[in-house]
């Protein structure tokens, strides 16, 4: 008669190693398993977090190994929240973030719902438009201030020739009113797609029954779109926009590489002027605070904006 | 486990320890030098061929772009780290780098094997070796002198037609501006003029934001407006020095000359930038470091006679001062090959190593280099690499150097490029980061 496998593996293991695992629980092995994960986890992620809000009441300078490190209290954080350019960092953040948000879902969704329809080309043209997020984000940015170079960028050629501007007379990267714009028209270029991904996958989950019920019903168009469509889409849109929100506000390498957090401090994101601070600076126990204070509002917020989530998708 | 097994598995340890341990054994004759990459970098790969040849040390070299290199090289001298065996470090690095015991003192070392520092250039000395500044307390060998100065298009000059006009414009002839107001005037004639059908501009100068650039373009042009770093009388005094009247002006100017005179989209230029520009033909002046001045006198579309070179013309007073650019040569604490790379210092230093250094493209700082009577014509940028060397200043070199660096950037980009609040309010807002970050030291 043929042994099975684990028969086989069973009369492999040496007696040593067989009496040692004899009598260990199902829980036992399966924390076994687990441990080193979770020695992982704690290695790279927990132990760092403590350590960060350890160094976050200090003085320590990373540069600086032969100063005494003295404990400060909040002093560190009440400088931070006290700090006028901060909140203007934050500010250019929030501008950021929301301009960003808004114009991804409601392109990615328009997007998604064109795709959704049967078409010739379809497949194609999802090709097409998922490329963008597929490049890094440091090649587009390098790659997008040619494009809105002044004298020979195709951006400022395209503007020119529709609104009849002189090309070198606005430079999108060097201009304070515009540069802000700049780096939203890229991210949305780039991140779009992901958007519309999602959209997609919530518009191809909706049965068609409900559509041929709601047709039988004679409800137009319009009101299917309304009652059906964006309801049943609604989770994946919001997922959607809670990805690309903490996405976007620890953004960091493709504004650096448009427009250096300039001019001067227009598109300074909070992640640039924290890693000036950490990694510049070199004022290691003031940029913990400052990435404390970052990760509870971004925690905070995520988790509000889960609960609600979580709500949408029970209704 | 069988022992059959048990012999296999420590046949395959054995190998394993010795594949380790084999480049470990390869690499103890070889030294890896941290600096920029750029044109003398590799001119360096090639001098130290000769070093190779003459000790058996094979060298390594660590080159990182001038944006990312304070921060890829800060980063590895903070975390103790082994890569780098020599640093040819920033000339600010280096108050930081002593107080910090990252750089080997070499007095010692200089005293024993007789190389003395009164034979380089005074200003590199202070600039690149000395911790604190005029003490003789040495951290590194004056490797590379560099300063801002400026090139322009001498055969544009040299068009009687344009001389003609601006004559007629401006009373004066065409010719190197003896002062920044002259300077202004070109660059103003020359904006957005055409030449061989072909829109050219005024100058090309330093905006960059996220490193250095800004400053060191700023700072060049301050200097000879009267700005002082502090009370000289009192050290860390920054009230009324930063942000004197004269330093108003100066930094007032430098956006006069922004605004007024420099190509499209000029925002974020520094030394590769404004290369660019001036290569391609797209302005008529160019500030920038000296080390770029071989590259263009080699150019097949600017160089030669094609081009010219001055030092930094003078304010409004009359004084001219530059921005000292440049580099010292320093052994790392944490490096284990300490004696290897003190062998290399000692190679460097020598007269005919420095003679051929400054054939190659290297701006050797040793006097009897430069102090030589054929040196001045020896290329057509020589001069004036000694008539700027001659005028320097130099930026903080204090261990806080990088907050000080920081706050410049973000104050004068503020105001050059962003065009917010006013010269007297950047300036008065950074002598006050500035003494912020004194006071945060301990300095009052």
């Amino acid at each position: 008669m043929l042994k099975s496998s684990v028969d086989r593996v069973a009369e492999a293991t040496p007696h040593a190693i067989a009496r040692r695992m004899h009598g260990l629980s199902d829980r036992a092995l399966a924390w076994l398993f687990v441990a080193p994960s979770i020695v992982l986890l704690l290695a790279v992620n927990i132990f760092p977090l403590i350590w960060t809000i350890r160094l976050s009441f200090t003085n320590f300078r990373v540069n600086r190994p032969n100063a005494e490190v003295e404990f400060v209290g909040l002093k560190n954080y009440l400088k931070i929240l006290s700090d006028r350019d901060i909140w203007l960092t934050m500010q250019a953040t929030a501008h950021f973030l929301i301009w960003t948000i808004v114009l991804q879902v409601l392109i990615g969704f328009t997007l998604a719902y064109l795709i959704n329809k049967k078409f010739r080309g379809n497949d194609v043209w999802t090709t097409i438009i998922v490329l963008p997020m597929m490049l890094s984000p440091a090649v587009v940015g390098n790659f997008w201030t040619f494009l809105y170079q002044p004298q020979i960028g195709l951006f400022n050629y395209a503007v020119g020739f529709l609104t009849g501007a002189d090309p070198s007379s606005f430079s999108m990267i060097g201009d304070v009113s515009l540069a802000p714009w700049a780096i939203i028209i890229v991210d949305t270029w780039m991140w779009t797609p992901f958007v519309m991904l999602i959209c997609l996958a919530g518009l191809r989950s909706i049965p068609p029954s409900i559509y041929e019920a709601a047709e039988c019903d004679r409800a137009s168009n319009w009101r299917q779109f309304w009652t059906i469509t964006i309801p049943l889409v609604l989770p994946f849109l919001m997922l959607a926009v809670l990805f690309r929100g903490i996405e976007n506000f620890k953004m960091f390498d493709l504004v650096v590489q448009l427009t250096g957090g300039g001019p001067g401090s227009i598109t300074e994101l909070t992640s640039i002027n924290l890693k000036r601070e950490a990694f510049e600076k070199w004022r290691t126990g003031y940029a913990s605070a400052y990435a404390v204070i970052l990760f509870v509002t971004v925690f905070g917020l995520a988790s509000i904006y889960v609960k609600a989530l979580n709500k949408v998708k029970q209704r | 486990m069988t022992f059959r097994n048990t012999r296999s598995l420590a046949a395959f340890g054995t190998l394993l320890a010795a594949g380790v341990a084999y480049p470990g054994q390869a690499s103890a004759k070889d030294l890896t030098l941290c600096w920029a990459a750029w044109d003398p970098a590799n001119a360096l790969i090639e001098l130290s061929k000769d070093f190779e040849a003459q000790s058996g040390i094979k060298m390594k070299f660590e080159f990182v772009p001038w944006p990312n290199f304070a921060d890829r090289m800060l980063n590895e001298l903070n975390s103790g780290g082994k890569l780098c065996d020599l640093m040819i470090g920033d000339s600010q690095w280096i108050g930081g780098a002593a107080e910090n015991g990252q750089y080997v003192k070499l007095n010692d070392f200089f005293d024993k094997e007789g190389i003395k520092m009164s034979d380089f250039i005074p200003a590199t000395v202070v600039g690149y070796a000395e911790w604190p500044k005029n003490s003789p307390n040495y951290w590194a060998l004056p490797a590379f002198g560099d300063v801002v100065g400026w090139s322009y298009r001498k055969d544009w000059f040299a068009r009687p037609e344009l001389q003609a006009e601006f004559k007629e414009k401006y009373g004066r002839d065409l010719a190197v501006p003896k002062t920044f107001g002259e300077l202004k005037d070109i660059a103003q004639f020359f904006q957005k003029r055409e030449i061989d059908g072909k829109t050219v501009y005024g100058a090309a100068i330093y905006t960059e934001r996220g490193s250095e650039g800004i400053t060191m373009g700023v700072m060049d042009v301050l200097y000879s407006f009267g700005f002082k770093y502090e009370n000289p009388d009192k050290p860390y005094e920054l009230e009324g020095y930063v942000n004197s009247a004269e330093a108003v002006k100066g930094l007032e100017f430098y956006k006069e000359l922004y605004d007024c005179c420099t190509p499209p989209g000029h925002s974020d230029a520094y030394m590769s930038e404004d290369i660019d520009a001036y290569k391609s033909g797209q302005v008529a002046l160019h500030m920038n470091f000296a080390f770029t001045w071989p590259g263009i006198n080699a150019d097949a579309n600017v160089g030669g006679e094609k081009s010219g070179y001055f030092p930094n013309p003078a304010g409004p007073d009359g004084a001219a001062y530059a921005q000292l650019g440049g580099q010292g040569i320093s052994v790392v604490s944490s490096s284990q090959k300490q004696e290897d790379a003190l062998a290399y210092i000692k190679w460097f230093a020598q007269p005919e190593i420095q003679q051929k250094w400054w054939q190659m493209g290297g701006y050797s700082a040793l006097r009897k280099v430069v102090e030589d009577p054929g040196f001045a014509t020896s290329q057509p940028y020589a001069q004036t690499f000694l008539d700027s060397m001659a005028i320097v200043q130099d930026f903080w070199a204090e261990p806080s150097y990088a907050s000080l660096l920081q706050a410049a950037q973000k104050r004068f980009h503020d105001y050059v490029v962003a065009g917010q609040g006013s010269a007297q309010d950047a300036l008065d807002g950074l002598a006050k980061d500035w003494t912020q970050v004194f006071d945060d030291e301990g300095k009052y």
